[in-house]
């Protein structure tokens, strides 16, 4: 199968039995288009989406695709990535619906922007919360939670007095 | 005559929505025209947290996002965390993750019988259900001293061995289950008001509920026997002997009838784990940079840390309590790396993308949990429909919010 990905995509990488296809921001759904019409491969479930920060580096945040395909029993990941200041990336909600409230979450989690996205609005944090909380510049607690007032302080001033 | 729809918030603290699920409804009469699905009443920030604990922590984290399922989420995130370190548990602890696995299997479908029997009126097979799912929190118990939230599956295996009387309560359900779940057909299959309330209705077919992500018990019943547990293998499932239930209606029924199938299955492999526990071994792999360094045992107080265990590190070897400081407060270090582990808990595809950056602790935990995926196909199922088969079709999806909003 990496072969074959090879062919299409250079930057496959094969690491712990998973292989990893690096595409670029604005080939994301024509890839997933190959990648779910191509009969060996199949990839035409999405199982997850989320994304993952790494601030200092270049690029910032990276938008990761699981891929499952039922008929092959096979898996991919296809992963894009985004620089700050510029995060936001084509929505695949048309090509697989499922993808709707991963990419709500991603949004809510970090901040990053599916552009076409029908509603996208925070899910799991309620409206009106400041900020991104999975962001690694974000501290565990700490964030005013706009509740009757009601405030969490940070871990490291939380020790027993 | 003038034609107005009304709008309708159903929870998220009410009776039939599975905790704490709230739907914003819009409502013709008694007719569902468009349903919107809020959630995130239950996040506890399950995925951040793992970020700023040890890999072993992480655990006791993971366990309590879907609280019906702990041992799913328990065996994901071990799995998922033993391939970033290249090591396989054990082959005993494998078969013990199995047997806990599929014990658990029905102790989640007996609590979607009870709670989806009672929002629908059936209170007597609320009872039953919950009554049958206490013989098996009985028998976590004895395994793991703990009903909920276990971390008994850890990285490398499992934290202690099976008891003698979690063996033997584990072959008195066997003898008894069966012909319990004979009980809940008889009282159900072809009860009238069970099929009035739940042939027909909630139907999703094959593809749409593949686009939209469902799996578990829910794409089974559209026909399709996608089953993680045969189609990509992970602690030896493909070394035992059960069946993939599917059936083809797409409706609430053919989810209950596939859940009571599942639960037989279910039996045959716990029959089969036993059978193997038989020939003794190695539960925790015997690398010392990796296994948890305390033992565990049984005392007339319950389980606690092993006397012997305590003595050995607390008078007599320096070395050691070094070793078991160093493992508790740091313990494993995760080469960089990312992957991608997904378990077939009772709902469905339960996945964990983790990623390491080479540090005692995880840089990233995604928990993909099949309630949350699941949930989305609500608007399909119930927009067209009664308010009342609203209910019976969210209750065949069996969504549980703490996994769902983690």
């Amino acid at each position: 199968m990496a072969e074959r990905l090879r062919a299409r995509f250079p930057d496959t990488i094969e690491a712990r039995g998973e292989v990893t296809v690096l595409v670029d921001r604005d080939d994301l759904l024509d890839s997933l288009a190959w990648l779910r019409d191509d009969d060996e491969l199949s990839f035409g479930f999405l199982s997850s989406l989320t994304a993952t920060d790494w601030p200092g580096t270049d690029p910032r945040f990276w938008v990761v695709y699981d891929l499952r395909s039922i008929e092959h029993d096979h898996r991919a990941r296809v992963k894009v990535g985004l620089a700050e200041g510029d995060a936001h990336v084509t929505s695949v909600t048309d090509m697989f619906p499922t993808a709707n409230w991963h990419e709500r979450e991603v949004f809510d989690f970090y901040g990053i922007v599916f552009d076409g996205h029908p509603d996208l609005t925070r899910i799991l944090l309620p409206e009106g919360w400041e900020g991104h909380p999975l962001l690694k510049t974000e501290e565990l607690g700490g964030v005013n939670t706009r509740y009757h007032g009601a405030f969490i302080p940070p871990v490291d001033t939380r020790t027993a007095t | 005559m003038r034609q107005e729809t009304m709008i309708i918030n159903m929870g998220p603290q009410h009776p039939s929505t599975h905790g704490v699920l709230r739907l914003l409804l819009e409502l013709d009469g008694e007719t569902v025209i468009t349903c919107k699905p809020i959630i995130g009443y239950l996040h506890t920030g399950i995925e951040k947290n793992t970020e700023y604990r040890t890999w072993m922590q992480g655990v006791t984290y993971v366990t309590r996002a879907d609280y019906l399922s702990p041992f799913f989420n328990e065996l994901g995130y071990c799995l998922a965390v033993e391939k970033l370190l290249g090591v396989e548990a054990p082959p005993r602890a494998q078969v013990i993750r199995v047997l806990m696995n599929e014990l658990n299997r029905i102790s989640s479908h007996l609590v979607w019988l009870a709670t989806a029997g009672l929002e629908l009126g059936a209170v007597s097979v609320m009872l039953y259900g919950f009554r049958e799912r206490e013989i098996l929190m009985d028998v976590f118990e004895e395994v793991t001293g703990l009903r909920m939230n276990h971390a008994y599956i850890r990285i490398g295996g499992v934290i202690m061995d099976v008891p003698d009387i979690g063996i033997t309560k584990m072959r008195a359900f066997l003898d008894e289950m069966p012909s319990r779940i004979d009980d809940y057909e008889r009282i159900l299959n072809d009860n009238p008001i069970w099929l009035e309330r739940n042939v027909g209705v909630g139907v999703l077919g094959a593809d749409r509920a593949l686009e939209l992500g469902v799996t578990g018990p829910v794409l089974r019943a559209a026909g399709v026997p996608a089953d993680l547990r045969k189609d990509m293998p992970y602690c030896g499932y493909e070394t035992y002997d059960f069946d993939v239930i599917t059936r083809t209606e797409g409706d609430a029924y053919a989810r209950y009838r596939i859940r009571l199938d599942e639960m037989r299955e279910s039996m045959k492999i716990i029959a089969q784990c036993l059978e193997r526990l038989e020939d003794p071994g190695p539960v925790m792999i015997e690398d010392p940079k990796i296994a948890w360094p305390a033992k565990l045992s049984v005392g007339p107080d319950g389980i606690g840390n092993d006397p012997a265990y305590l003595h050995h590190i607390m008078e007599e070897s320096m070395e050691a309590l070094i070793h078991h400081f160093k493992m508790v407060t740091q313990g494993v270090q995760v080469p960089p790396g990312e992957v991608y582990q997904a378990v077939e808990s009772p709902r469905g595809e339960l996945g964990f993308y983790v990623v390491s950056n080479g540090e005692h602790r995880p840089y990233r935990v995604k928990i993909r949990d099949p309630s949350f995926v699941n949930l989305q196909a609500t608007p399909d199922m119930v927009e067209g429909a009664l308010i009342a088969d609203a209910i019976a079709a969210i209750a065949s999806i069996d969504p549980v919010m703490g996994g769902t909003d983690r």
